[in-house]
């Protein structure tokens, strides 16, 4: 079974270089920390800019420079400043290559809920139903089950959507799955340990096992 | 031409209760401290505000929130505010939840003179519920779009790094964020800055606001620049 450092390790290795990745706050933030060797991708922040770099040193902090998580950080070389209509612009443009997110629910049509709980303070949306309409590709960083051992992966979201048929990649502590329209969610990998039965048991949506699945190979 | 005012207070003047703002800023990067300030001086009363976010219990828009100004908040995401959560729950304060983008686009088309904009964002979602919809064939792909109007403001109030007499506004590094599209997307737009230069004294290829969109300017004081995340790594 994978920690969260496991899954942004995963997730990393669908990096390629040249990329333009938006990563959500959560597990989806430290794929920042295992971006492979020779391969460079550039980092969005909706907020306003494109080549996000690490935290600053303490002392360095700017209240200018966060990123969406209004968390302080810095620039690097060949970082490009711009304001939030001409951010979600190129989001929506298509020309983000990947967006990293982390979801309540994911249902086997590829639809996605991670905004809204009923009958709990509901905080917003922020930009997640705009990466989600938009975004070519997206691959969603969670846990299998929720807390009360129930699966995330599901035939129908039971909680409000943030969007619909979009989801294309999963990666949780047990698997990595693909979700096929009309199909369900293919397993493509294990995590270290875990048998195809475990993963089973906690998906309740339809779960593709098409020949040997193959453990996830990290390093 | 001069659009300078003597500060917060002579910019706010003529803002009333009922009034419609838009309030730069992106969680507390880029506020203009100094208008909310003087809007919570001057006590004027169930605002309408469009923001991104809500401010913190003590700072932003949350010292409009405390002092019960604020009637309704268009907003993506409101998390980080006690006072906002409680007086949601009790019924005081209406909040309209709109996608960050959307929101965005939304202040940016009353800007450019377009009233209403069609984007993917919140379909199929209960974002959608009572829009119009129609598919386009758009970018290679068929997909269902949402129409999504203008806002109609009677203010904007919005915090740059540096501008001049004239208007003309520079930002600096993320506190551009919202700032930009409200920037003339409202009847008045009253901008606050760090620096006042003279006309001439910004480079012309450097200018981000046309002066064109911005009525009153003027030189803020005391700027506490509150970061809510202060996140860190060691040296060595």
């Amino acid at each position: 079974m994978l920690d969260k450092n496991g899954i942004a390790k995963r997730i990393a290795q669908e990096l390629r270089d040249g990329y333009y990745v938006n990563l959500g706050i959560g597990i989806p933030t430290l794929v920042a920390n295992y971006i492979p060797a020779g391969v460079n991708v550039i980092l969005q922040s909706e907020n306003g800019m494109l080549g996000m770099g690490p935290f600053p040193f303490e002392g360095d902090e700017d209240p200018d420079l966060i990123n969406a998580g209004k968390q302080t950080i810095t620039e690097i070389p060949g970082t490009a400043y711009f304001d939030s209509a001409l951010s979600f612009g190129m989001i929506r443009a298509g020309k983000v290559d990947l967006t990293i997110l982390g979801a309540m629910e994911v249902s086997e049509e590829g639809d996605i809920a991670n905004w809204k709980i009923p009958n709990k303070m509901v905080k917003g949306m922020g930009g997640a139903m705009d990466l989600v309409a938009a975004a070519k590709n997206i691959i969603v960083a969670m846990q299998h089950v929720n807390k009360a051992g129930e699966s995330k992966l599901l035939p129908k979201c039971s909680l409000p959507l943030t969007g619909v048929g979009c989801v294309k990649k999963i990666v949780t502590e047990l698997a990595v799955l693909e979700v096929v329209k009309g199909k369900g969610f293919v397993l493509l990998e294990r995590a270290p340990g875990i048998s195809v039965e475990q993963i089973k048991n906690a998906t309740a949506g339809r779960l593709i096992i098409e020949g040997d699945i193959p453990e996830m190979q990290l390093n | 031409m001069n659009k300078v005012v003597s500060g917060a207070d002579e910019a706010v003047r003529d803002i009333e209760n009922g009034a419609t703002l838009m309030l730069g800023g992106f969680g507390l990067c880029g506020i203009p401290e100094n208008c909310i300030e003087a809007l919570v001086r001057k006590g004027v009363s169930g605002l309408t505000c469009i923001s991104n976010n809500a401010g913190v219990d003590d700072f932003g828009i949350g010292l409009m929130l405390k002092t019960r100004q604020v009637k309704k908040m268009i907003s993506s995401y409101v998390g980080e505010n006690a006072e906002f959560e409680s007086q949601l729950l009790s019924g005081e304060l209406e909040v309209d939840l709109v996608p960050q983008g959307t929101l965005a686009t939304r202040c940016m088309a009353a800007k450019y003179g377009m009233p209403a904009v069609w984007v993917k964002a919140g379909f199929g979602t209960e974002v959608a519920e009572g829009k119009e919809s129609r598919r386009f064939a758009f970018q290679g792909e068929e997909g269902h779009y949402l129409l999504e109007t203008a806002f109609n403001a009677d203010f904007s109030i919005v915090k740059a790094w540096k501008g001049d007499r004239f208007g003309n506004l520079v930002f600096r590094k993320t506190a551009r964020n919202f700032n930009d599209p409200m920037a003339g997307a409202a009847k008045i737009t009253i901008a606050e800055v760090e620096e006042l230069v003279e006309p001439g004294e910004i480079d012309p290829d450097h200018i981000h606001i046309p002066g064109i969109f911005v009525q009153r300017i003027f030189k803020g004081n005391n700027y506490e620049k509150r970061i809510e995340q202060r996140t860190v790594r060691k040296r060595g």
